[in-house]
């Protein structure tokens, strides 16, 4: 209840914020430019409407999570607005959790929203829709997910400027884990040790692309589904509860 | 009566240590205070800026830690749901979500109680009448003065009809009408039963509202009781004379018991050392043959009691017991 109310209050501060709207603007206008792209053989134009689309999709949400995810509770502290919640018999927790779900809902609307003008565009261009091209969007959101509660952790207990530096960088970064850890795999001792720990430690935000399956038109097995789901709510869970703990010590002054 | 359950606020040797600056260096902002609120008072929590008011109240309602020391709310510890069930809190300069219209903001907190549907919006359009914010319900906050701030933030501390209400400086940014209002609405809480623990530097108002005020200072407890009590132990009663055409003669004799003397042409200001001698004063005016133009007693106030204990902290370098 006092979760809901936090989330439903999150949810409705995102809405009066004008960043949010320029953003799905823009990306709108990108996804709806392929339908200006010149036809080239048919094969890669389909591939080239879908690459644009879901990369739009997934680099407008990232924008989103991290710059109203950055805020979401340092602002609140910078602007002393927590004080009177937390004084109310509410949880530190409680809030936080709150603080998420309502950025959640926020992201899950704003997908929505854009896969819409996707699929729009999609159907005007005689692009078959395939089941695949769903889960992609799924994996998407969930990727966006795991970036707020990146955001929401460093929020805790940093500025929103430097919440915003290092949640792109681990965005960055987490594009690149297994990158990182082929290139290990070549060095030795400490240089090698470290790289793995990264690949680890950090979150591999490359499991929730399944970018190229849609523009391959691959089908992605149920199991697969599932590890790539069960991996983002264990990831997501950790991230909240150390987010919580860090949370529940500091002092708001 | 255990005053460490029975109290509604409880505090017993509290200090708070911030870490400033990029090398951490220690500050003291609340050195071990000890004090208690109990059922059914206005008790005024005053001092000079940051003297430590405001960091002892986001103690007490669980903002921020205490380096050492106890608090207790309702003889439970700070942070307890039951307990914070039971209060109602007005920051010091109130910030809020801007972009909520009054009785959105309101609907918000009581939403955090538990409130809901029509006893809530019942409940809403009362505190919004009694802060006299009615005309303003659905305008955002973006929107507000300072004053009308202050006015919901104070209807935002009533929201769960609370037992307790702690106010960080309620007058500040309000005008006198405001401030009479804010007084009045004081009162109008302690009839109905209600404990009011406010912070404040306006003293004339703490003597009007308070039954026992405590006084800081760098974080230390100076003084506290009954304001009667301190206004009568603090300073004695002055009296202060005006006089004209007093011969150097008769002001030699006068000048004895006098504190202090003004001079001004053929006019001289007085006050006496001890109230006591007016008889005595009065008899050298008449022998010396000079006017007695005015002869004024001054009823001592906490502000004269605040200003001796701030001056006498600067002069002593230390607090006095
Ligand atoms: N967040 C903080 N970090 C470091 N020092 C602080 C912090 N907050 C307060 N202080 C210091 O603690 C002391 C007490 O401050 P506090 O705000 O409690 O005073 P106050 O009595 O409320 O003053 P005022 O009447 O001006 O509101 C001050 O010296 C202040 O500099
Ligand atoms: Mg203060």
């Amino acid at each position: 209840m006092k979760v809901l109310s936090i989330a439903l209050n999150t949810f409705r501060e995102n809405l009066r914020d004008k960043l949010l709207y320029n953003l799905l603007i823009f990306a709108l206008l990108m996804i709806g430019s392929s339908l200006l792209l010149m036809r080239l053989t048919l094969g890669e134009f389909h591939r080239l409407i879908l690459d644009i689309g879901l990369g739009s999709i997934n680099f407008f949400g990232v924008l989103i999570a991290i710059f109203v995810g950055i805020g979401l509770v340092s602002k609140e502290i910078e602007k002393k607005t927590i004080y009177t919640i937390i004084s109310k018999p509410v949880a530190r927790y409680q809030f936080l959790l709150g603080k998420y779900l309502g950025l959640s809902l926020t992201l899950l609307i704003n997908t929505t929203i854009m896969a819409v003008g996707l699929l729009a565009v999609l159907y005007f261009q005689d692009v078959p829709i395939q089941i695949v091209l769903f889960e992609a969007l799924g994996t998407i959101f969930l990727e966006l997910m795991v970036v707020t509660a990146v955001a929401l952790l460093f929020s805790t207990f940093t500025s929103a400027t430097l919440s915003a530096i290092f949640t792109l960088a681990i965005f960055v970064i987490g594009h690149l884990t297994a990158d990182l850890k082929m290139f290990g795999q070549k060095m030795e001792g400490v240089g090698r040790g470290i790289l793995d720990g990264i690949y680890y430690f950090l979150p591999n935000l490359e499991r929730f692309n399944l970018k190229g399956h849609v523009t391959h038109r691959l089908d992605v097995a149920g199991n697969d589904l599932v590890l790539i789901v069960a991996y983002g709510a264990v990831y997501i869970t950790l991230l909240l509860l150390l987010a919580s703990l860090i949370f529940q010590r500091r002092d708001f002054r | 009566m255990d005053p460490r359950t029975e109290s509604i606020v409880w505090i017993e040797n509290l200090s708070k240590i911030f870490r400033v600056g990029f090398w951490g260096r220690q500050m003291t902002a609340v050195d071990s205070l000890s004090l208690d609120v109990r059922q059914g008072e206005v008790f005024g929590f005053l001092g000079p800026n940051g003297a430590g008011k405001t960091t002892t109240i986001k103690i007490l309602m669980g903002l921020i830690y205490p380096t050492s020391g106890q608090a207790r709310l309702f003889g439970r510890g700070v942070g307890d749901p039951v307990a914070k069930a039971k209060l109602g809190f007005l920051p010091e300069s109130p910030y809020f979500y801007d972009y909520l219209t009054s009785r959105e903001f309101l609907g918000f907190y009581g939403h955090l109680f538990g409130l809901q549907g029509k006893v809530l919006n019942t409940r809403i359009d009362a505190l919004l009448e009694l802060v006299g914010m009615t005309h303003a319900r659905d305008l955002q906050l973006r929107k507000f003065s300072k004053g009308m701030l202050q006015r919901v933030g104070i209807a935002q501390a009533l929201i769960n009809d609370p037992e307790l209400v702690v106010l960080d400086e309620p007058m500040s940014g309000l005008d006198p009408v405001g401030r009479k209002e804010v007084r009045d609405l004081i009162l109008r809480l302690k009839e109905s039963g209600k404990t009011i623990l406010f912070s404040s530097h306006i003293l004339h108002d703490a003597e009007l509202l308070c039954d026992r005020v405590a006084m800081i200072l760098k974080g230390r407890l100076v003084a506290s009781g009954h304001v009667s009590e301190l206004i009568d132990q603090g300073t004695t009663h002055s009296v202060e004379l005006v006089i004209d055409h007093l011969s150097p003669d008769g002001l030699e004799h006068l000048r004895p018991l006098m504190e202090k003397v003004v001079v001004q042409g053929d006019r001289l200001l007085a006050v006496l050392r001890h109230p006591g001698d007016v008889g005595a004063a009065l008899e050298i005016i008449r022998a010396a043959k000079a006017t007695l133009i005015s002869l004024t007693p001054h009823k001592s106030s906490l502000e004269d009691l605040f200003i001796r204990m701030v001056k006498g902290q600067q002069v002593d370098g230390g607090p006095r017991p």
